[in-house]
């Protein structure tokens, strides 16, 4: 049995409650942390390797290390509720299941980054979860541990949740600052960073649900406990959505490291795939990743096991690896079709771009159509060429990394299915009718694409 | 001609939404009221028909002292605000990613079929309208949909068809 950290509690009846949290242990840490300086809660979190659990995976201490703290002038924490990356919903289950672990986790995080509010910024469309969590709000407020001067220590907190309204740009960072600021969700240009110039132009740490709630294990057990959990710079637990053709979807927390091949195939995780079918691909860390092909799931492409962890994933880069990301993970069975599946994804950018750089604006559209005409079987061979191009001619040159979110999935297709998308070009009413099934090349190297 | 609810013409929030809307605007520093937009619009769309008339939106300008066009321009730019009138309940489709995967563009079809309309439309009554949207954060449960502020996860066609049911039983 792997370790459980933010879930340990989750399945009590109850635990949603401040009462039945509070019996469980809930708000030690708060205890702790407030008998603490500010300064030795984040070279905790330093120690504990804690890594950004949001998609970037950027070490969160240091992020924290790097907040201005000029005289005079408030500091934010903003919590990343937004979620709305494809294939993630762990966030949810967390704020749902155990809201006081998120205020628990938000209460600490403030204090040692000197804030006195921190902001909970959510999706929209989990309009219900904001009545969950202001009424834990309210709770932690009516016991104590929110308002004027916690515990006796002289520290004053309050915790807000501000719902946004459908945009999945709203997630970076900058653009939920713009959004918390009542304003459309467009990116901001970087410098300044939020952690000197964010919310309200002040200096400003956004964090991810799951980040912050991590915070309480690691007052908890300390930071070098919560680091010897894990593998190498994959400290502690992450929060897994798996969804797609599989026997157990659902929310997992997993220790990093553990073997991709056993949380796919044992009873205790997934359980495998349904109806006897085979495993055609896998993204392991939400669409924004590159897809993986079978045999890059559970093997690296030295035929080392691939383990689930940021390292264990980024195993061969882009050419024969992916990224963590989320840990939104989807698994494809061999009825599945990459080229619609790409097309899904290409119109979700699409659809999702603000429309702020042209790169991205049009790069994400023409994506969309090139995929939509190959999807059905009015493409050429040199549409497949103009994908790549298309694609390539995003990445990297765009105010954020939504740009790249959307050029990378059709770049990882291109290179591992490119005879999917050729069969289609080759067998135009075949393709209406029928899936090319599993593809049949065994060759990890990546397949080289003509350049224009 | 579609009967939809009209939105009205001088909308003025219920005495406790205007407290609402106070305790919200509260929660933001003096002078950056402008932070409370996003919610008190969406208890304006629910409030006033479901949807944001230029009446509704001036009238969210009027009490957060804003431009009006300030209110346009946040409006237009998210995907859960209406900015026409829909049915009385809106069916919301999740067709990204692991919805796709597990057979939702079918069931948007049933969907489509069974109440005689397109996705986008509206049914004569005014009841239902259908609408396709991007992953809401229930990939696990797919199929989906969002009905107002809940979520109707691993859907089949008899579940739709119950689910109109009760709907129209309601009315
Ligand atoms: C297009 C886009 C969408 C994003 N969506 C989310 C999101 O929904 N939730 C989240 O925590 N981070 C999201 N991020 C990452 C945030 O910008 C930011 O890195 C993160 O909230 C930092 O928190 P962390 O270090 O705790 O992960 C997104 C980034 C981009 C570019
Ligand atoms: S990359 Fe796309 S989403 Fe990001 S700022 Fe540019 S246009 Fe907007
Ligand atoms: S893919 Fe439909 S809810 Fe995520």
């Amino acid at each position: 049995m792997s370790r459980k950290l933010l879930l340990k509690n989750a399945h009590i009846e109850g635990i949603e409650t401040y009462e039945v949290y509070r019996k469980n242990g809930g708000y030690a840490s708060t205890e702790k942390a407030l008998k603490m300086t500010p300064e030795k809660i984040v070279e905790e979190v330093q120690k504990s390797g804690l890594r950004g659990r949001g998609g970037a995976g950027f070490p969160t201490g240091m992020k924290w290390s790097f907040l201005a703290k000029p005289d005079g002038i408030p500091r934010y924490l903003v919590v990343n509720a937004d979620e709305s990356e494809p294939g993630t919903f762990k966030d949810r289950f967390l704020m749902e299941k155990i809201p006081h672990l998120l205020i628990e986790g938000m209460i600490n995080s403030c204090f040692a980054l000197g804030a006195n509010v921190g902001h909970i910024f959510i999706r929209g469309e989990y309009m219900w979860i904001v009545d969950i969590l202001e009424k834990a709000i309210a709770e932690a407020k009516s016991n104590g541990w929110l308002g004027k001067n916690i515990l006796k220590s002289g520290y004053d907190c309050e915790i807000y949740v501000t719902p946004g309204a459908g945009a999945y740009i709203c997630g970076e960072e900058t653009a939920l600052l713009e959004a918390l600021e009542g304003k459309r969700g467009n990116p901001r240009n970087k410098p300044p960073f939020p952690a000197v110039k964010g919310l309200y132009q002040c200096p400003t740490v956004v964090n991810n649900v799951e980040t912050i709630a991590a915070v309480v294990p690691i007052i908890e057990l300390g930071g070098e406990e919560y680091a010897k959990i894990g593998i190498g710079k994959s400290t502690g637990t992450k929060l897994i959505s798996a969804s797609g053709n599989i026997n157990k979807p659902g929310i997992y927390e997993i220790e990093l490291g553990m073997k991709m091949e056993e949380f796919i195939y044992s009873d205790e995780w997934l359980g495998g795939i349904p109806k006897g079918k085979r495993m055609k691909a896998c993204i392991p860390g939400g669409s924004s990743m590159p897809i993986l092909p079978n045999y890059l799931v559970t093997k690296t492409a030295n035929g080392e096991d691939r383990l689930f962890s940021y390292e264990g994933l980024n195993d061969g880069g882009f050419e024969s690896g992916t990224m963590l990301g989320s840990g939104g993970f989807m698994l494809y069975d061999e009825d599945q079709c990459i080229v619609r599946n790409t097309w899904n994804f290409s119109r979700f950018y699409h659809h999702e771009s603000c429309g702020q750089c042209s790169p991205c604006r049009e790069g994400t559209g023409w994506l969309e159509k090139v995929l939509h005409k190959i999807e059905n079987g009015h493409g050429t061979m040199s549409d497949i060429d103009l994908l790549w191009d298309i694609q390539k001619s995003i990445d990297g040159n765009t105010i954020c990394p939504l740009g790249e979110a959307a050029a990378w999935p059709v770049a990882a297709a291109l290179r591992h299915f490119r005879d999917e998308f050729e069969w289609h070009v080759k067998n135009p009413q075949l393709c209406m009718s029928q899936n090319f099934g599993m593809h049949t090349y065994a060759d990890a190297r990546p397949i080289k694409v003509a350049q224009a | 001609m579609v009967k939809v609810t009209e939105s009205p013409e001088k909308p003025k929030f219920k005495s406790e939404t205007m407290q609402e809307v106070q305790r919200i605007t509260a929660q933001y520093p003096e002078g950056k009221q402008k932070s409370a937009i996003l919610r008190v619009l969406h208890l304006a769309q629910a409030e006033f028909g479901g949807w944001l008339s230029v009446n509704t939106m001036n009238y969210v300008a009027e009490i957060l002292n804003l431009r009006p066009i300030e209110v346009y321009e946040v409006a237009s730019f998210y995907s859960m605000y209406n900015l026409k009138p829909v049915g009385k309940y809106m069916l919301e489709f999740c067709h990204t990613a692991t919805c796709a995967t597990m057979g939702v563009e079918s069931l948007i079809d049933y969907t489509c079929k069974k109440l005689g309309i397109k996705t986008g439309e509206t049914t004569a009554d005014g009841l239902f309208t259908i609408k396709e949207v991007e992953c809401l954060g229930a990939c696990g449960y797919a199929p989906m949909l969002q009905l107002g502020k809940s979520y109707r996860e691993h859907l089949t066609p008899e579940k739709i068809d119950a689910l109109i049911d009760e709907l129209k039983a309601k009315g």
